[in-house]
């Protein structure tokens, strides 16, 4: 059933835009939030567990100290305040993927207070995103269900649930409702996400891999007529888990909130689901007073005595910041604003980066990056981090343009193989012969049987007129096939007429 | 009297002994044991498991070491012992007497059980209790009821039921208990047993089932206060396994037993706490709890009265905490991964939810379901303040009360239970009643302090009273010197112990 939709343009002139996100990021600590069981992505179903982990009767939670020690590098990034006791509750209800049939989750006392973000949007400007807290809880587990149509749960035949996710630790950052976006609410969606996937890179404490689920976001969106008017109600768009997928569900549901309140209707408070496939959200849960939690403190856990001296050694710790990570290599590349807000979009920084580092000139690294490798990712229809060839063949390739083995065209050529996976620049330019003719002895043959293939061009030269010259460079080029050195070419020319 | 039954009716101590002066191995002991088992199960009921075989290997094991090994293991070592149900024993049933878990054999130990197995100490088995340890009686057993030794037409009390009884009546010289607001003690004090409930944090909880978190502790139950202090000196310490666990070492409780022994209690400060006695208190219990004040008295210790003004509180409040934490702690008995499972009839829709309404309406019992609904609805949005809320401050409360006791007197003393024990089916209809015997018992669970039941002597018609000792948290030690110097002076009166007077048909006839 096709909803109404108002066109996105009307819809954030007439009606105001208030959204908040909750951004589940998983740690990549090696063991769970409560026991020692091992982690891994991608391990046989209900292989990493202990008695904890499965919730059996008798087992008993322990915090485990690096996920909070990760949990309170993440509140020093987002300016959050860390708070000197912080405890975890019981959030009661019943689910097959829930070993206990209760998360445990810090509520009412999370490890990181109130804290705010940053952000920079595409044309540079600046939005300041309102954090309200970040806490730490535990996964629950996967369900698979199985023999239904498109694996969802309606119509299965039976369901299989994997308790491996199970106990491995998140942290939930929510933010305040954000207001003022107006129009730009879904670029800030994405831009803020985007930072929260650098910041976690950048401190270490998760793959944040959208694909592998690392990652995900419930994208809470209300309308209200004007910026001074009560909140709306409010949709919540559950784990959406890709960075469009958050910017599109928050254009639809503008789009959709508004035609609703356009006719007079009402929002609905409920959970939907982002569909990838039709680019819509679909209506799912109503949420009303029945969902109750039960929420009380964990008496399994003593509470967590976080003190400043610990801060203080984890604050000393702390890596550079995405943001002055830019703006220092912008400066140390010598790039512009506007390079420079190419090579993010792109999402080029790293490669680029370690590109320099395996060697490269930043002009030459970026030239490739956001040049033929870019238009190839787009063919592809991949990540530039996803395509077949590393930041140390680029400088590979860009070395031996620098001493002169290569030329533009043999270097895109050895490019392409490595590419198709025929192996490194070096062992492509071996394997396939496409090193430039520099060598002096057999250049010079050739040159001379250019010569003597075209006498007549040969005398106006000897006569001072230079204009055949590229007469005869082009013959030297087919017979080489293309991989001589026009400079090379005219220098021994040179010589022969002299 | 045969061999068998004199070796049975040894304390753990004196069994303790025999096996370093090689006068018995413990082959023997466990053999010795399951005989008493053998013949006394039929009356007594106490065991849902035994494992025979389990404790026959455990004990020819210990016999095998060298002496000096054997010099390295705790005093106990070679002496067997009863579980109570509700602790995980790896590979051998572990049900806490619910339809629920009917079969679960655990896939790991308990952090007291590989405590126990490291001191050579045989498992007997697994002893009966009120499902979840919820009752009084251990009438709410999902499987049996448990004979009190001294009487079998009455109860055991509860919910540690089976352990006090197979205590009581030979069948172990020592069992493992828990106790979330006296499970424990009560039994003992039904049985003429000694009961203790460690400080709270002093032993792991990690393998015993939850009931009620922050109330639930695993204690040893015994025939004498130096057999519990030898016990909890090797089941307790830290354990990081339980994040309760106090971090710091066990507590000196055998050498303060020992040195109570002496029965010189001279520049002890004993308080009687006020509010717990007289009205609601059998008369002969009062008299019994009387006559060891006075014994006390008479070996130099000082008794006071004080006061802890909101004890009167302490019974609602625990009604409050214990089923909100159990209907969270019993959440996870849904059918999903272990234990019983009981699909919906075909004209009901085959969900994963319904088979979780069918599973836990089949497998838990009328109690267990109470404490649940109890519990859901006092944690419930818009009442956790009044309810749960409310009950922690009042817990506070009380903890603040025993603290200024503290301040004036080394130990607390009252009566372990309004009453001797009842008949089969008396409170059994009548949930209050039931509650009301653990008005003496909670105060301790609800302050995470140490307390300890011992026999008094008997009632007129001729059943155990149990007397109580409280101690400072922490200081288990504390209870166990004026417990030991009580119970030396007790059995000088009675020319041995209380079990003398107990009728023990089924260690007729034992040969050895």
């Amino acid at each position: 059933m096709a909803e109404k939709l108002m066109k996105y343009a009307e819809a954030t002139d007439k009606y105001d835009v208030v959204f908040g996100l909750e951004t589940h990021v998983e740690l990549s600590t090696n063991t769970k939030l409560f026991c020692p069981a091992h982690i891994e992505f991608g391990g046989e179903p209900n292989t990493q567990l202990t008695p904890v982990s499965l919730g059996l009767p008798g087992s008993l939670p322990v915090v485990n100290e690096t996920a909070v020690d990760y949990a309170i590098k993440l509140g020093l990034a987002l300016h959050c305040q860390i708070n000197e006791w912080s405890q975890f509750a019981r959030k009661n209800y019943f689910y097959p993927d829930m070993p206990r049939d209760y998360q445990i989750s810090q509520y009412d006392k999370p490890t990181n207070g109130e804290g705010y973000l940053d952000v920079e949007l595409e044309d540079g400007t600046v939005f300041r995103v309102p954090i309200e807290r970040a806490h730490i809880e535990d996964d629950a587990g996967k369900n698979t269900h199985v023999g239904g149509a498109d694996g969802r749960i309606e119509g299965a035949d039976h369901s299989l649930v994997d308790y491996n996710r199970a106990g491995v630790p998140l942290i939930e950052i929510v933010t305040k409702p954000i207001t003022g976006a107006g129009d730009r609410a879904p670029e800030i969606a994405g831009a803020y996400m985007r930072a929260i996937r650098d910041i976690v890179r950048a401190l270490g404490i998760s793959r944040a891999k959208m694909e592998q689920g690392n990652m995900r976001a419930d994208v809470n969106v209300s309308l209200r007529p004007s910026a001074d008017a009560p909140l709306g109600t409010r949709s919540e768009t559950k784990n959406v888990n890709t960075f469009r997928g958050i910017e599109k569900t928050l254009r639809y549901e503008i789009r959709r909130q508004a035609a609703i309140l356009d006719e007079g209707g009402e929002i609905l408070q409920e959970t939907r689901h982002w569909d990838e496939a039709t680019q819509t959200t679909a209506g799912g849960r109503v949420k009303s007073d029945a969902d109750d939690y039960r929420y009380f403190p964990d008496p399994d856990l003593v509470m967590l005595h976080i003190t400043q001296s610990h801060i203080d050694e984890i604050a000393a710790q702390m890596p550079e910041m995405p943001r002055e990570r830019r703006n220092r290599l912008k400066d140390e590349w010598n790039f512009s604003d506007i390079e420079m807000r190419d090579v993010i979009n792109a999402d080029a920084l790293d490669l680029i980066e370690e590109t320099v580092k395996a060697g490269a000139t930043a002009a030459g690294a970026k030239k490739w990056w956001l040049g033929e490798l870019s238009r190839e990712a787009n063919n592809q229809g991949v990540t530039l981090e996803e395509l077949s060839i590393t930041p140390a063949d680029v400088a590979e390739v860009e070395k031996l343009i620098a001493d002169g083995k290569l030329n533009d065209k043999l270097a895109k050529q050895t490019v392409n193989f490595v590419l198709a996976g025929e192996g490194t620049p070096a062992e492509v330019v071996e394997k396939r012969g496409l090193k430039v003719v520099s060598d002096d002895g057999a250049l010079e043959a050739i040159v001379m049987e250019a010569m003597e293939a075209n006498p007549d061009v040969v005398e106006k030269l000897k006569s001072g007129n230079m204009k055949p010259m590229g007469a005869l460079i082009g013959a030297v080029m087919r017979a080489t096939k293309g991989s001589a050195d026009a400079k090379s070419v005219t220098k021994i020319v040179m010589s022969k007429i002299k | 009297m045969s061999d068998t039954a004199a070796l049975v009716q040894l304390t753990a101590a004196e069994m303790a002994e025999k096996i370093r002066n090689k006068e018995v191995t413990s082959r023997e002991l466990v053999e010795a044991h399951l005989a008493v088992i053998e013949a006394a199960e039929p009356q007594l009921q106490a065991f849902l498991k035994v494992s025979a075989q389990e404790a026959l290997a455990q004990a020819d094991e210990f016999d095998a070491l060298s002496d000096e090994d054997k010099a390295k293991l705790p005093e106990l070592a070679g002496v067997p012992i009863a579980i109570k149900d509700m602790i995980v024993t790896e590979g051998i049933e572990t049900t806490a007497a619910s339809r629920i878990l009917e079969g679960w054999v655990p896939p790991y130990d308990a952090t007291v059980i590989e405590r126990l197995k490291a001191a050579h100490m045989p498992i007997l088995g697994k002893t009966n209790l009120d499902e979840f340890a919820m009752g009084s009686s251990t009438e709410h057993s999902a499987y049996q009821n448990t004979m009190n030794p001294w009487n079998t037409e009455c109860v055991p009390g509860g919910s540690g039921g089976g352990s006090a009884a197979a205590v009581a009546g030979f069948e172990a010289p020592l069992a493992l208990g828990t106790d979330t607001g006296g499970s424990i003690r009560q039994p003992g004090a039904f049985t003429g047993t000694v009961g203790v409930k460690p400080t709270y944090g002093a032993v792991s909880r990690y393998g015993a089932i939850a009931m009620a978190s922050s109330l639930d502790q695993i204690g040893p139950a015994t025939r004498s206060v130096l057999d519990s202090a030898l016990l909890y000196e090797v089941i307790g310490g830290h354990d990081k396994r339980d994040s309760t666990s106090i971090p710091e070492p066990v507590r000196p409780a055998a050498e303060a037993a020992r040195e109570g022994a002496k029965r010189d209690l001279k520049g002890m400060k004993v308080g009687l706490i006020k509010e717990i006695g007289g009205e609601g208190f059998q008369q002969d219990v009062l008299d019994r709890f009387n006559e060891c004040v006075k014994l006390l008295e008479d070996m130099g210790a000082e008794v006071v009265e004080v006061s802890c003004p909101h004890i009167g509180y302490a019974l609602s409040a625990y009604y409050i905490v214990m089923p909100s934490e159990a209907s969270s702690n019993l959440a996870r008995y849904d059918g999903m991964r272990y234990g019983l499972r009981v699909m919906p009839p075909v004209d009901v829709p085959q969900t994963a939810a319904n088979m979780m309404s069918y599973t836990r309406e089949a497998g838990f019992g009328d109690e267990v379901k109470r404490r649940i609904i109890l519990g859901t609805y006092a944690l419930s949005a818009g009442y956790y303040d009044a309810w749960y809320g409310s009950a922690q401050k009042v817990r506070t409360l009380i903890i603040d009360d025993f603290n200024k006791a503290f301040d004036q007197v080394d130990v607390l003393i009252c009566p372990t239970a309004p009453t001797t024990a009842f008949k089969f089916g008396d409170k059994i209809e009548d949930p209050m009643a039931m509650y009301v015997n653990d008005i003496a018992t909670i105060p301790a669970n609800l302050a995470g302090l140490p307390a300890m039941s011992i026999p008094a002597g008997l009632s007129g018609d001729g059943m155990p009273v149990g007397f109580q000792f409280l101690a400072p948290q922490k200081r288990d030690e504390v209870m166990y010197k004026p417990a030991a110097a009580l119970e030396a002076a007790l059995e000088e009166q009675w020319g041995g112990p209380v079990w003398k007077s107990m009728n023990t048909p089924w260690l007729e006839g034992l040969n050895k």
